[in-house]
């Protein structure tokens, strides 16, 4: 479904993604980690059309994606979540999931004037059933900068689904969350796996993905490492020594463990 | 009493240039441009009403188009760049506009006069309420009416999703992109709707003013265009209204004694503003307050 050959950002002299050649098939939970700075973050930004690629290729759905701006990547079936949160702070989250309202349906179905002046009963369902999903049902009124941090990262992917798309990249979406909260999180992608989306998920949190994932690459200094299940690349003697480091050992320890 | 009317025919036609300005500050643009796209419509208007001689609403109504058009052309290229740049390029706008009517000249015989836009000179004839025998008060109503549609409809679309996307792009360009909308479309429908109503605005100031030339609609004007909704803040176009209002109805005529040093009290009033009330002396919670006031409700939200 989804398919990077060759794709490389340089800033400058820095490698930040390098040759990656990643192939994610359509249904499946695909996680993408590596140490900070290995390239998860450009690789998203690559694939949603925010950076230029220096080389190489996105492919989704055999439709080369270069070049096309990140709204119209969207309307061909790719929505994403940011790192560091960006809502509409002073929008309510009812407008949030409002102004996300460019899902293929409504591109199609609804005319000028109901798509931006209108206020249709499929749209409020639509949104109704989005807030229900992010259990913000009571909170449609509350400006987004109201919410507190969980519901935050739940408006958001809220409204990263708001668009039914195919393809749903997930930067980060664990990172601050306690271990309820994730446990709430896998869940909230595996019911969106299920629903028919295929997700990749940029994480640091091996918890989330080590239990979620199907697929994993391994990135580091924006080179792909190891892939495989999870279990294989737990026990790749390259991915652990990216973790853990050769000589400074504290420095980089992550808990491996699922 | 004609003193008062003409200042509400001020107050009316400068709201539309403020509101102009505001709509596509939704979207998180300043421009400078908008005294350029309110001569647009002063001109076109006066020439469509002397020399073509078409009766005031239909030469309104293509003013406005005319201005709308030019804003879409412009916009395409100046939304390109933003914040400053954004300036810069609007300015020169403005500035292309205004050296293009000081050169202008189009003079047809009527009787036994030339009428028409005459370069350095101005534009004089643009008579058409005095000809038709309107009446300070008609004048004024036909000005007003056209401030409250534009303020009805600001209103209306600003609880639309349209309304929504546009401040959506003035939080964040990138999530409003990611989630689907295209920016520049979006950006230049704002540009286009601010200079449709400026458009209005200019073809109103020519036809209460009679006379028109280039140095009406310098950069001043466009600093007073951008001053309301900076001043009124963005949380509803009644910011706008009220800042105009303050501004022309309060500086402007009450500091008469100060001459020019009135400018110098204009600049001190915007500086101040911004450092101490950031997002408009009509802000979120001034409104609030407000309604509270007049116990229009609103009091279960806790202050945002």
């Amino acid at each position: 479904m989804l398919e990077l050959r060759g794709l490389s950002k340089h800033f400058g002299g820095v490698k930040a993604v390098d040759e990656l050649d990643i192939t994610v098939n359509e249904g499946e939970i695909f996680g993408l980690i590596g140490p900070n700075g290995s390239g998860k973050s450009t690789t998203i930004n690559l694939i949603c059309g925010v950076y230029e690629e220096t080389a190489g290729t996105v492919r989704f759905r055999e439709e080369l994606m270069n070049g096309k701006p990140p709204h119209l990547r969207l309307r061909a079936g790719i929505a994403r979540t940011f790192q560091n949160i960006r809502l509409f702070p002073n929008l309510t989250v009812w407008q949030n999931l409002w102004v996300a309202q460019n899902s293929p349906e409504d591109l199609a179905t609804q005319g000028f004037m109901s798509r931006w002046f209108g206020d249709t009963r499929r749209t409020r369902r639509e949104i109704a059933t989005l807030l229900e999903f992010a259990d913000l049902d009571h909170k449609s009124d509350e400006l987004a900068s109201n919410l507190a941090f969980g519901e935050q990262r739940r408006l958001e992917f809220a409204r990263a689904a708001a668009a039914r798309p195919k393809l749903l990249l997930l930067d980060e979406p664990a990172a601050g969350m306690n271990h309820q909260e994730i446990h709430d999180l896998s869940r909230r992608i595996r019911r969106m796996r299920d629903s028919g989306v295929t997700i990749l998920l940029v994480e640091h949190v091996m918890e989330l993905v080590m239990g979620v994932a199907e697929q994993i690459a391994v990135l580091n200094f924006g080179q792909k490492i190891a892939s495989g299940t999870p279990g294989d690349v737990q026990r790749n003697k390259a991915v652990q020594e990216a973790y853990l480091g050769t000589s400074d050992p504290d420095s980089r320890s992550v808990d491996m463990g699922a | 009493m004609s003193y008062y009317l003409g200042l509400a025919q001020l107050i009316g036609i400068h709201t539309l240039l403020g509101l102009s300005a505001y709509v596509l500050m939704l979207t998180g643009q300043l421009s400078l441009g908008q005294a350029g796209f309110f001569a647009i419509g002063a001109y076109s208007a006066g020439i469509l009403t002397v020399i073509f001689e078409l009766p005031i609403l239909p030469a309104l109504l293509a003013a406005a188009v005319i201005a709308a058009f030019f804003a879409f052309i412009v916009g395409f290229p100046a939304l390109r760049v933003k914040g400053l740049m954004l300036v810069v390029a609007t300015i020169a706008f403005g500035e292309f506009v205004r050296l293009f009517f000081f050169n202008l000249s189009w003079r047809v015989p009527r009787g036994d006069i030339e009428v028409g836009p005459d370069s350095t000179n101005g534009f004089r004839e643009i008579r058409y309420f005095v000809a038709n025998g309107w009446s300070p008060w008609e004048i004024t109503a036909f000005v007003w009416t056209f401030v409250i549609l534009v303020m009805a409809a600001l209103w209306w679309m600003d609880r639309s999703r349209a309304g929504a996307v546009l401040r959506a792009v003035g939080e964040d360009e990138l999530a409003t992109q990611s989630v689907g909308i295209n920016l520049t479309a979006v950006k230049v429908a704002a540009m286009t709707a601010g200079g449709f109503i400026a458009g209005i605005g200019g073809a109103l100031y020519a036809h209460t003013a009679t006379y028109i030339d280039h140095l009406t609609f310098t950069v001043l004007l466009a600093t007073f265009a951008v001053s309301y909704p900076i001043l009124g803040g963005l949380s509803s176009v009644f910011g706008t209204l009220v800042a105009v209002v303050f501004i022309q109805g309060v500086l402007v005529e009450e500091l008469r004694f100060l001459g020019d040093w009135r400018n110098i009290v204009f600049g001190l009033l915007i500086i101040m503003a911004m450092n101490l009330k950031p997002s408009g002396l009509f802000d979120a919670r001034t409104a609030q307050v407000l309604k509270r006031a007049v116990g229009l409700g609103g009091g279960e939200k806790s202050d945002a």
